[in-house]
């Protein structure tokens, strides 16, 4: 503590306020520190605006302790919704950083590539899923399992509940990947 | 010494039903061991990563009945990743290797593969009951080798799972050779099922005496089931809509008129609040009555219920029953003992659908009651002291206040009196969830008065490592300790390390428990998993020993790590 790393230790509350790890008595800062670090998370900020109160709340995950089942099934839409988003990552070749996409907002494939294709400005992704040799991107998929697997094979429903995290290759840096594609095809068609 | 043979003892353990005496009478002596360990049939392990199936095996050759729980609880609250683990696979591997005769499996909060249940209905002849609760991974298509494949099935109980449902045939898996059944609950199956199928299976099972069906159960096929059935005793309804003005609706009514059995009622997954009138004539002979999925019915409709159930000793509601209708339920249902007051809108805001008045009415009104959830608005000191005077008997009482930090709204100050009030009244609580504005004050009234105390779920209260250290040491039969978003650190956690072998476990969430303070406290106990949940790349999260610990889970074990660990899971 004394090499004054303080600055870099994570911490619950508001920067700027000491937060001593030594025991100590009730002390109303420190509680009203919590407080607003409950409300802070909740977006429940009177401090601020109006802006920050029309928003949609922000919930603190896992607040309050419904079970994620009740949560689905309750009938409040709102609730449902909030718990079936499916977000996950989508990383393409070339680009620098990752993006995130809701996959339950999505209706299905041709969808997602338009979703694809306007979070990275490029377009030809569509291509891919009706031929992927000629395609200069291929989207994949991380599945349940672990395996990469090609967009586009089984159903959209049955793709949004095992699809972990997406990416879009491009065609140039997979050499390989056309015989890979061949017998990835080659396997779906045995096991229908 | 042992005077008698070894038949006689084994016969005198037989009317030894809890786990504690057993175990208890396994440490007599050797004889009593080996007599004991021969004839136990039913286990239960509570942290699937505390033993081995091989271990569990060689202790208890014999078992027949096992229940297994996996996910620590607050993975119900999405605060453990998915693939944390808790997978039954290799339990189920293990026991079909060496010829158990399991004959009933029981799990929680685990991962079940369809490849497990296959294997399963494969390799356990008399394989009779498989009770499912918040579990995950498996589809249809493994209810469907079950259904096929175990011939003695009396029991197939599925209670809050995700399940992906196929859309297919398992339900006409069944064999016609199937008489078995006594229990059948479906109600977390999203899909379709085949409605003949299963009318011909309800009709060849007399002995069946649960049944809870999903929501794409129409009324008419209900009302047809109930025809089948009438001797049933549980019964979970599908979709309970229709229009009353019709000869479904009248025929329904004249069938419940039948059921004199039922004594539990659930389900109502969708509900047209006219039809309800239907049940009224059941409703003076319930016991246990479960609303708390039925969206939409108004809290006037809902004590017009009420009225009729007299003899209620459960019940599970929305609140939008409100602390009017909690009046009523406290003037109808002196049998109480459990109630659970779900929210309807848990981020509504200022809603005041419930609040402690309604819990006060009900503590004047019910003085059977020991087992409480409920989720409310706001709770005031007062309220929480009555209600300790007026019911000493609670053994679980879990309060949530849907803002986690309220203070009372009376007098602003901390729930601290309040609860303390209830664990110095409730002497044999053994459960206790808390929430508002809370202190360490709190938690020096849980160390001294909660002598029985086995769980224990704090959130975002406390001010220092006191308040943790007061529980450590003051409550002696603790087994369970979670704890989120408080700010107890490294002393609390390192005080005293041999009281972690005591519990089955400890959950710290964003708490101020540092990676340094984890490893000490690895090192000093060997049986003791000390995981690190990180979700966030492994490279970012560094080696640096003043970092805080976003999720640490420790468990007292015998084997060791797992090594079935996923990349975000750093055991020390």
């Amino acid at each position: 503590m004394a090499l004054g790393l303080e600055i870099t230790e994570l911490r619950l509350g508001l920067p700027g306020h000491a937060h001593s790890i030594h025991p100590a008595g009730v002390n109303a800062v420190e509680r009203n520190e919590k407080k607003r670090v409950f409300s802070e998370m909740s977006g429940d900020c009177s401090a601020t605006t109006c802006e920050r109160k029309a928003q949609n709340k922000n919930q603190v995950v896992g607040w309050p302790p419904v079970c994620s089942y009740r949560r689905k099934n309750s009938f409040n839409d709102k609730d449902r919704a909030e718990a079936t988003k499916m977000y996950v990552k989508v990383s393409m070749d070339g680009a620098p950083f990752l993006r995130k996409i809701d996959l339950s907002s999505h209706q299905g494939y041709s969808n997602l590539v338009t979703a694809f294709e306007e979070l990275f400005g490029c377009f030809g992704i569509g291509e891919a899923l009706k031929d992927a040799d000629s395609s200069e991107y291929i989207p994949i998929y991380e599945d349940k399992d672990g395996d990469w697997m090609l967009v586009g094979d089984v159903p959209w429903e049955m793709f949004i509940e095992s699809c972990k995290r997406l990416r879009i290759k491009k065609q140039s840096e997979t050499k390989n990947f056309g015989l890979q594609l061949n017998s990835l095809k080659e396997i779906q068609k045995t096991n229908d | 010494m042992n005077y008698f043979p070894d038949e006689v003892l084994e016969h005198v353990f037989d009317f030894l039903t809890s786990h504690r005496d057993r175990n208890a009478v396994s440490l007599v002596c050797k004889s009593w061991f080996k007599v004991e360990k021969w004839s136990r049939h039913r286990v239960f392990v509570g942290n699937c990563y505390a033993i081995s199936p091989e271990r569990l095996i060689a202790r208890f050759p014999r078992v027949r009945a096992l229940t297994l729980k996996g996910k620590p609880h607050f993975a119900d609250f999405n605060l453990v990743p998915h693939d944390w683990g808790g997978f039954v696979y290799p339990w189920i591997e293990a026991m079909a290797k060496s010829n158990i005769g399991l004959e009933e499996l029981r799990l929680k909060r685990m991962v079940v593969s369809n490849e497990g249940l296959e294997l399963l209905a494969r390799s356990f002849v008399n394989f009779k009951s498989l009770v499912l609760i918040s579990c995950e991974g498996f589809t249809t298509d493994g209810l469907a080798a079950v259904a096929a494949n175990c011939r003695f099935l009396r029991e197939l109980d599925l209670q809050e799972n995700e399940v992906e449902d196929r859309k297919g045939q398992w339900l006409s898996c069944f064999p016609d050779s199937c008489t078995s059944l006594v229990s059948l609950n479906f109600a977390c199956l999203k899909g379709e099922v085949n409605l003949t199928a299963l009318e011909r299976l309800v009709a060849r099972c007399p002995n069946l005496k649960s049944l809870r069906l999903n929501r794409a159960v129409p009324l008419d096929a209900l009302q047809r089931i109930l025809m089948l059935a009438p001797q049933l005793e549980d019964l979970g309804t599908g979709s309970y809509v229709h229009d009353p003005d019709t000869e479904t609706y009248n025929k329904l009514i004249s069938t419940f008129q039948k059921c004199r059995s039922i004594r539990s009622m659930s389900g109502f997954l969708e509900v047209s609040p006219l039809c309800l009138p239907a049940i009224y004539p059941i409703c003076s002979n319930l016991t246990s009555l479960n609303l708390s999925y039925a969206p939409g019915i108004h809290g006037d409709e809902l004590i017009k219920l009420i009225h009729h159930c007299r003899k209620l000793q459960r019940l599970w509601i929305l609140d939008c029953i409100g602390d009017k209708g909690l009046g009523v339920v406290a003037s109808t249902c002196k049998e109480l003992q459990e109630l659970r007051v779900f929210p309807s809108d848990p981020f509504g805001v200022g809603n005041a659908a419930v609040t402690e008045k309604g819990l006060v009415a009900i503590s004047f009104g019910c003085p059977k009651l020991h087992s409480l959830l409920y989720f409310c608005q706001q709770v005031t000191n007062a309220a929480l002291i009555t209600v300790a005077k007026n019911c000493p008997n609670f053994t679980r009482f879990r309060l949530c206040i849907l803002d986690a930090t309220k203070a009372d709204p009376v007098t602003m100050q901390p729930l601290d009196e309040g609860f303390g009030a209830i664990v110095q009244s409730c002497k044999d609580l053994r459960r206790l969830s808390l929430s508002g504005l809370l202190t360490d004050r709190v938690f020096l009234y849980i160390g001294m008065y909660a002598e029985q105390l086995e769980m224990l779920s704090i959130a975002f209260a406390g001010d220092s490592d006191k308040g943790m250290l007061y529980v450590l040491n003051g409550c002696k039969k603790l087994r369970k300790l979670e704890i989120r978003d408080s700010p107890f650190g490294n002393e609390a956690l390192l005080t005293d390390v041999g009281k972690y072998e005591t519990m089955r476990s400890l959950w710290m969430s964003s708490c101020e428990v540092t990676l340094g303070g984890c490893k000490v406290l690895a090192e000093k106990m060997p049986r003791i998993n000390v995981e690190i949940i990180n979700e966030y790349d492994q490279m970012e999260f560094g080696f640096d020993d003043r970092q805080k610990v976003d999720k640490m889970f420790l468990y007292r074990t015998l084997v060791g790590p797992r090594k079935d660990a996923p990349h975000f899971v750093w055991t020390l």
